[in-house]
This record gives structure tokens, C-alpha cells and sequence, in this order.
């Protein structure tokens, strides 16, 4: 049996209350709001918090609200961004990749904030503490040596959200609450590519909102990837968003989930489509220039050439899709499951 | 293990409703929803499996929707509505779903049957009409190494005419 680590916990009512709660204790406290991420860390002691702050009777944080797009407070549930209309229909893209996270229990727990701060996945350090101790453990969390890469200078876990992919794609922006201030960021700028510091967000503050933009016509979808049609983290999600002038693309993003230490932009891919239709032809050469710019590591699901390909096929897909093919029987035979069923 | 269990002492009080009655719990503050329901308040129905969120078998209705109780801390549970295996059954007569479930074998070994009876109640509470791959989905956060699935979803669906008889004949205080 896994027992906890002992810790305190604390329930502040206000961002402001929670975050003078996080100043206090540098380094000693961490956020809980579905705690789907936090506590299974917890109970292989990869994470050893002294102090939880609970984010859950906060109200501020529960809103879904009209801005001129739409602002997402982080303590939302996946299961109410998945029952959200106004998700499901303007931002197709982030509907369906939350609506492919996890299980249906777990995005009754799991919020929008903690999907988006996802702790990064490896086979090394997913692991129970006598499994990591076995291999004198990884550098991401107690050791010195990166296990899937041992020259490597750096941690090579994975960005494993899905939600992050699709609000790249849909160039959400996120706010930032400290004791000290707030500010916004392009949720893009959040991320970095080091498996360890893989967040901008420093230890003091706390992701109070998400910021969509009037999608104005954007068209966007996200393809998720892993072995089983529930529970697993993806091996491979693609998002993608565009907008049109009758065939033509006058703005593109495609962005590469799990295969990397960050939610990656394809930015050449985009721009090899950027004034052009997307002809099976153009879609091909997007697809290869996306699938050279994904470096998968030996560390999740499945072998790692087969990812490598499968960028590619998937990114396909996602072009084909935004360019209105009927793709209903390539998204079951992914999705492996009826996405309209989940709600 | 790196850390010692001397302040496992420290206890945590709580009031909820659990299974529909009022009920006081004392636990040491370390513990999940699944450690507070077996281990101080008698009720061993819901079963310890993965204890990472990855098989269901801990489900319980937390304000009536379904959720992993090991992954929930019982320091977050005060003042909320807890409904268990143990609350599905009413004056000693089986919910709809329980009897389903035994005429259709959609139990062998019987380990995951807690959350998944918790799981599909919860769905047959939001829709009365589900169609299959709505019971697929809505189950799909649930492992069952036995059954092999089709038993279990034929029992869902043999539950929603007894459900809805039930309602008609003003027996509603099992469903």
C-alpha cells in the first residue's frame, strides 16, 4: 500500500490569501486542485511538498466567462470544459483534447490549471521511491544522471498535457497571480524545454486564468495518440489551427505534444503553408517538415522509430481536418472511443 | 522510505454526508478519502486497487459525481456528500443496478464491481437513457480483468426499464 507523505494542509478562500501562503513558505509549499497529478507524484515520493495549499474553495478560480473570447478560470474541471458549448463549438480544438484526457473520473477531479502544469512524464522517474533507488535514481529527482540519455546535460521528460498543445494552437494567453503582482503571458512563453524547469511560472505564483482569443472563424482540432482509448497520457498529440480566405491559409499554427520537454511549435511546418491552399501536396511537405522537427526520446509508450513516423501521419491528419475532409473513421480508429459520447 | 512516521498522530476532523446520513470522522491527516472510508468509518466496500488513479476500483460520488477516492485528500472532503458501494442499497433491498449486475454475471472476481456500480449510477442520476456508447464511455475509467466488459454494459442497460419501473410505481427511494 502507498500512503501519502505527511504533510499540512491549508484551504485559503482567496488568490491573494493562497498566494501570501505560497510567499511564506519558498520552495516548501505546492498548489493541490484535482490533485490527479500531485498526489500519485506524492505517494512515489517524487514530490515531497511540506505544506499542500488546496485551490478548491476558491471561487475566482471556478468562472467561465465572456472576455472578448473566453477566460477560463484554472480551477475549472475538464468535465465542465467538456460540457461547455461555447468550448465545443468555437474551440474545437481544445474540446477535443480535453475531452481525451485521462478518464471520465479523472476530469471530474482534474481542473484546466493542473492539466496545463502537468508535471513531465519519463519511464525513469514515474516510478515508486525503492524503483528509482534501485537505479541510484534520475536526475530529475533525487540523482545525477539523465537515464534515457546519460551524456545528456539535461532532463528529457515529457510534456504530456494534451489541453497545452490545443491553447497553443488557439494562441491562448495565461495570468500569472503573486504576492508581488500579476501579469500575462502567451501561454507559448510558459514553456521550456528542459524536463526538470519545463514551467517560466515561478515557485511563487500561482496560474489564475486562461485567456482565449475570438476565435473569428478559426478553424482548430487536436489528435491525440496512446495505446488504450482511455486513462493514457499521450505518446503523440498534434494541434492545429488555421483561418481562411476561401482556400487559402492566412494564419496557421501546428503545435507537437509529447514529444518533447515542451508543447512544440511546427513554426516551419506552418510557415511552408502560410498563402497557400492545403493541397494533399502542400499538406505532404508540412507533414515532413513537422516530422523532422520532432525528436521523441526512448522514455513512454511504444518504440521510439514508430513515433518518430507517426508524426507525420498525424500531422496529416490534422491538416486534413481543418481542411474539412471527412476524417470520422481515421478519429475512431485513434480516439478509440466515440468522442461525441463523452460529456 | 525517506521520511519517518512520527507525525502520523496529527489527526484531522471532518463532518460529511456520507451515504446520506451525517457522519464525524477523525483520521490522521495524511489520509485519502479511500484510507478514511476502510479504515475509520467501517465501509470496506470501496476497494484499494492501483492506488494512482489508474483502474477505478476506489470510485465513490463525491456530490455525485464519480471520482477516484485514492486520489482525494479526506482533508478536502469536509462539509461534501460521500455516496459509497454501501449507499446504493436501501432498507435491505438491492439497487436496480446491484440485481442487474448479479443476473447478467457481470461480476467474476467482484474487485472492480464497487466502482463500477457507483460509476453507472452516477450516469443513469445525470441520463436516464444511455445509449451503449455512452455506458462505454462513462465506463471507461473502470478496469475489469474479468468480465471482459460485455456483461457489464448488457447489466447497465437490463438496469435503465427496472430504473424507470421503479420510478413509475413510487418506489424511488431505491434509485
Amino acid at each position: 500500500m502507498m500512503r501519502l507523505p505527511h504533510f499540512t494542509y491549508r484551504a485559503p478562500k482567496s488568490v491573494a490569501e493562497a498566494a501570501s501562503m505560497l510567499a511564506s513558505g519558498p520552495g516548501e509549499a505546492m498548489l493541490i486542485a484535482g490533485g490527479t497529478d500531485v498526489l500519485p507524484n506524492m505517494k512515489r515520493r517524487q514530490q515531497t511538498p511540506k505544506t499542500l495549499i488546496g485551490l478548491r474553495n476558491i471561487s475566482e478560480l471556478q468562472t467561465l466567462t465572456n472576455g472578448d473570447g473566453l477566460c477560463i478560470g484554472a480551477g475549472v474541471t475538464l468535465t465542465a470544459l467538456v460540457r461547455d458549448a461555447r468550448v465545443r463549438i468555437h474551440y474545437p480544438g481544445l474540446w477535443q483534447a480535453v475531452a481525451q484526457i485521462a478518464t471520465p473520473h479523472l476530469r471530474n477531479m482534474g481542473t484546466l490549471g493542473g492539466n496545463i502544469c502537468l508535471d513531465t512524464r519519463c519511464n525513469y522517474y514515474d516510478q515508486n521511491y525503492e524503483w528509482r533507488k534501485a537505479i541510484d535514481f534520475c536526475m530529475k529527482k533525487d540523482g545525477q544522471t539523465c537515464w534515457v540519455a546519460t551524456s545528456s546535460p539535461k532532463c528529457l521528460a515529457v510534456s504530456s498535457t494534451d489541453s497545452a498543445p490545443a491553447l497553443l494552437a488557439l494562441d491562448a494567453r495565461v495570468r500569472l497571480v503573486s504576492a508581488g503582482g500579476a501579469r500575462e503571458v502567451a501561454i507559448a512563453d510558459l514553456y521550456q524545454n528542459d524536463g526538470i524547469n519545463y514551467l517560466t511560472r515561478r515557485p511563487d505564483e500561482i496560474l489564475t486564468t486562461v485567456v482565449l482569443p475570438d476565435p473569428k472563424g478559426r478553424k482548430s482540432c487536436y489528435w491525440k495518440l496512446r495505446r488504450r482509448g482511455s486513462f493514457d497520457f499521450p505518446v503523440l498529440g498534434v494541434a492545429a489551427s488555421a483561418r481562411f480566405e476561401g482556400d487559402t491559409v492566412v494564419n496557421i499554427n501546428i503545435v507537437l505534444g509529447a514529444v518533447a520537454s515542451r508543447p512544440l511549435l511546427a513554426s516551419k511546418a506552418a510557415a511552408a503553408l502560410l498563402g497557400h491552399r492545403l493541397t494533399d501536396e502542400n499538406i505532404a511537405t508540412a507533414a515532413g517538415i513537422a516530422s523532422d522537427a520532432a525528436k521523441p526520446m526512448d522514455n513512454t509508450d511504444f518504440t521510439l522509430g514508430w513515433r518518430k513516423r507517426v508524426v507525420r501521419e498525424f500531422v496529416t491528419l490534422a491538416l486534413r481536418d481543418l481542411r474539412g475532409d471527412d476524417v470520422r473513421a481515421e478519429r475512431y480508429r485513434y480516439a478509440l472511443q466515440s468522442l461525441e459520447a463523452v460529456g | 522510505m525517506p521520511e519517518s512516521n512520527s507525525l502520523t498522530k496529527q489527526h484531522l476532523h471532518i463532518s460529511m454526508r456520507l451515504n446520506g446520513e451525517p457522519r464525524e470522522v477523525s483520521f490522521a491527516s495524511y489520509k485519502t478519502l479511500l484510507e478514511v472510508l476502510r479504515e475509520d468509518c467501517d465501509l470496506p466496500g470501496t476497494k484499494h486497487g492501483c492506488e494512482l488513479g489508474e483502474c477505478g476500483a476506489c470510485a465513490v460520488l463525491l456530490d455525485g459525481e464519480p471520482v477516484l477516492s485514492c486520489l482525494i485528500i479526506g482533508a478536502e472532503c469536509d462539509g461534501r456528500e460521500v455516496v459509497t458501494v454501501e449507499g446504493l442499497a436501501k432498507d435491505g433491498k438491492l439497487h436496480p443496478l446491484q440485481e442487474t449486475f448479479a443476473d447478467c454475471g457481470a461480476a467474476q472476481c467482484g474487485y472492480c464491481t464497487p466502482g463500477f456500480l457507483v460509476t453507472a449510477k452516477a450516469l443513469l442520476d445525470r441520463c436516464p437513457n444511455p445509449s451503449r456508447e455512452q455506458i462505454k464511455e462513462s465506463l471507461s475509467g473502470n478496469l475489469c480483468r474479468c468480465t471482459g466488459y460485455q456483461q457489464i454494459f448488457e447489466a447497465v442497460e437490463a438496469s435503465i426499464a427496472r430504473i424507470a419501473a421503479c420510478r413509475v410505481s413510487g418506489n424511488s427511494e431505491v434509485v
